[in-house]
């Protein structure tokens, strides 16, 4: 286990370095200039030109400029945006709001899903069934800015229920509508997943051993059969996270959420590279985290696996 | 093993057990008239079509057959396992010391699974819960129908694997199926299966799924805990060559019905059906190397159409005319001796 750790910690050095470089040459080396943009109206002056090229080693070759930049970002230093704020500070506040934007998605998942999931499954081809199949169909159907927009309509606007937007505080509460609709295509997966493997497993022989021992029904589905369900699902809602906190850029320009995705859309729009490259190298590096835990959680929840 | 019943009132079960199930006369189980079908999308496939058998306290009964006979499905009427739908029992009587079990209440009859009739299965790889380590798997049973705490119950599952000679059964009770070989899985089934000393055991097909060597080692472990505890064994298997040292009595099922019941000696010495004789016919044999081997011509009937008289005509080479126009009963040749076919007595003198 712990050497599996190790190797997997190894691998992933390859992949930051790998894609980090590919989104830093994308972004340091867009035809233009740099500072097109930054002094307003004007050309910028001659000495504001040098100082930049200077501070973000333009005039090196992009593989040195890319090798300074990441010895910054191995000891903490993401470098300043073209604010002077520091991008660690931006992105540790917009990470705090994204992460928990995306945990609520996971719980709507997790409630939501899972229950669904399980009736559908344990009455499978009944009423409940169907309209479980049919509702996620619909679901996974519909664009999620469409499902934001009219929940955000409906729900906030009409019906006061939600708040429309959310503050730069964004309360629980606050966050409460955009996490569902955040969550919502997952929850369709994850309903339709739980109920596929329960079916199946409902069918397998320990569960018909679990009958023959005198267990009641409850339990010999409820536990023998669920716990064994469970596994791809659990699985699959936990790469989802890494994947959520990535791509709530639609949700959060829709209830106009100050998260990751809003900031990386931003920096890209107003040329802020050390934004967006920071940004994006945080997320790489959070996803491969996410990854292996959820690997490892994964030999955990099947014992057949094994990660020697 | 003991061919006849156990004629002293003995003490009820090896570990002094109280049941409120009571043998008369040591007869445990009774199987009378039992019909199943299964309806599917083909049709109503009759399964099992009036199967009448019996078993004793002590005894072991053979129910042989091919692949689709019914053996499988009169083992899970038995034991309550069917599902249904797509089964249905329109009539017939499974009686466990007088009770019958089909319209008993469903929850009481629950508590008749483990400890009064328990079953183990062909694979045990997929009859065991993967996710599971295999002594809280036994220890389930003490847990669920004992209300043990779980140190009790896991001490309790780590004697029932020494018992069925698992090495080093202390180290291995946090195990996962996974984890063991095909024959100590099927050892765990056992020892799950006979955790709360049943008294009535049935073992579907236990050894097929295992190497040659193993299964003897089986067979022997199902022999020795049958006669330890005096549990009555129904052992399902379509290789007569390995219940003939530890079946009493045999039924042979053909098309869901059955075809010859007798004392398993006489039966192997003698048969009184053209279609056990080909059973028997096609035991591969230590002394007859390189001989092929007599098989059964044709295939089993399609359940949904069995044809009509004699269910195995089109297969037999017995068959005359009246065969294909009336269905023989089982009738008693001699005392003990049953079977289904007009011509009994010739295939009995041949
Ligand atoms: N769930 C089911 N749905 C439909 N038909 C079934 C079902 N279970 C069993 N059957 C049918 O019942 C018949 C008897 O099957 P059974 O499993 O009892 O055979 P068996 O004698 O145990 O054979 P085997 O040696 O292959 O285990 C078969 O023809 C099978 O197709
Ligand atoms: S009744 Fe006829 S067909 Fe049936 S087994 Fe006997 S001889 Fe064969
Ligand atoms: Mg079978």
């Amino acid at each position: 286990m712990g050497k599996y750790i190790v190797r997997r910690l190894l691998q992933m050095i390859p992949v930051i370095i790998g894609t980090t470089f590919i989104i830093y040459a994308m972004v340091f080396a867009l035809p233009g200039d740099p500072t097109a943009g930054k002094c307003g109206e004007r050309q910028c002056p001659e000495s504001f030109v040098a100082e930049y090229r200077e501070k973000y080693n333009l005039d090196d070759p992009l593989p040195i400029q890319y090798a300074k930049y990441m010895g910054q970002v191995v000891q903490g230093d993401f470098g300043t945006n073209q604010y002077g704020v520091e991008v660690r500070e931006d992105l540790a506040k917009r990470f705090a709001v994204t992460g928990r934007l995306a945990l609520m998605a996971i719980a709507v998942e997790i409630v939501i899903g899972i229950s669904a999931g399980i009736l559908a499954g344990i009455r499978k081809g009944r009423f409940v069934d169907n309209l479980v199949l049919v509702s996620t169909l619909v679901v996974i159907s519909i664009p999620i800015f469409v499902i934001g927009a009219v929940l955000q309509y409906f729900l906030g606007v009409r019906l006061g229920l939600f708040p429309v937007t959310v503050s730069s505080e964004a309360t629980t509460y606050e966050l409460l509508l955009p996490a569902i609709v955040l969550g919502s295509l997952s929850v369709a997966y994850v309903a339709r997943l739980t109920r596929t493997n329960l079916v199946e497993n409902l069918r397998a022989d320990y569960v018909r051993t679990a009958i023959s021992k005198g267990l009641s029904k409850r339990r010999a589905v409820g536990l023998h059969a669920l716990r064994n369900s469970m596994i791809p699902v659990i699985t699959f809602i936990g790469f989802d996270f890494g994947a959520l906190l990535g791509g709530a850029i639609v949700t959060e320009g829709i209830f106009n959420i100050q998260g990751v995705g809003g900031y990386i859309y931003r920096g890209i729009q107003v040329r802020d590279g050390v934004a967006v490259v920071g940004a994006v190298t945080a997320l790489v590096i959070i996803y491969l985290f996410v990854n292996l835990i959820v690997d490892l959680l994964y030999g955990v929840l099947d014992p057949r696996i094994s990660h020697d | 093993m003991s061919a006849t019943t156990v004629d002293t009132p003995q003490e009820k079960r090896g570990s002094g057990s109280k049941s409120k199930y009571v043998p008369q006369d040591g007869c445990l189980l009774e199987v009378d008239d039992l019909y199943v079908e299964f309806h599917t999308e083909e049709g109503v496939a009759k399964a099992i079509n009036g199967v009448s058998f019996d078993l004793s306290q002590g005894e072991t009964l053979a129910i042989l057959g091919e692949s689709g006979s019914g053996k499988s499905v009169t083992a899970q009427a038995i034991m309550g396992i069917l599902d249904m739908p797509p089964a249905k029992i329109p009539s017939g009587q499974v009686r466990y010391c007088g009770r019958d079990l089909l319209t008993m209440d469903p929850n009481e009859r629950r508590h008749t699974r483990g400890p009064e009739i328990s079953m183990i299965f062909q694979d045990a790889l997929s009859a065991l819960n993967p996710v599971f380590p295999v002594g809280w798997q036994i220890a389930e049973m003490f847990r669920q129908h004992r209300g043990m705490n779980k140190s009790d119950a896991l001490e309790r599952a780590v004697g029932l694997m020494e018992r069925v000679s698992i090495p080093a059964a202390r180290e291995r009770v946090k195990a996962y199926p996974h984890q063991f070989s095909g024959g100590m899985r099927q050892r765990i089934m056992i020892a799950m299966a006979i955790a709360l000393d049943p008294a009535v055991l049935i073992a579907d097909e236990p050894t097929t799924a295992l190497d040659v060597t193993v299964q003897a080692q089986i067979m022997q472990l199902l022999a020795d805990l049958q006669q330890e505890r005096q549990m009555g064994l129904i052992l399902i298997t379509h290789d007569l060559g390995v219940v003939a040292d530890v079946a009493d009595r045999a039924c042979v099922m053909y098309a869901g019905r059955l075809v010859e019941k007798s004392e398993i000696l006489d039966l192997y010495a003698a048969p009184a059906h053209p279609y056990t004789r080909g059973l028997i016919d096609s035991i591969p044999r230590v002394d007859q190397k390189g001989q092929t081997l007599a098989a059964i011509g044709g295939l089993p009937p399609n359940l949904t159409r069995i044809p009509p008289g004699c269910p195995f005509h089109p297969r037999c080479y017995l068959a005359r005319d009246i065969c294909s126009g009336e269905r023989p009963e089982l009738r008693e040749l001699v005392p003990g001796r049953f079977a289904a076919c007009h011509f009994s007595e010739e295939v009995l003198g041949a």
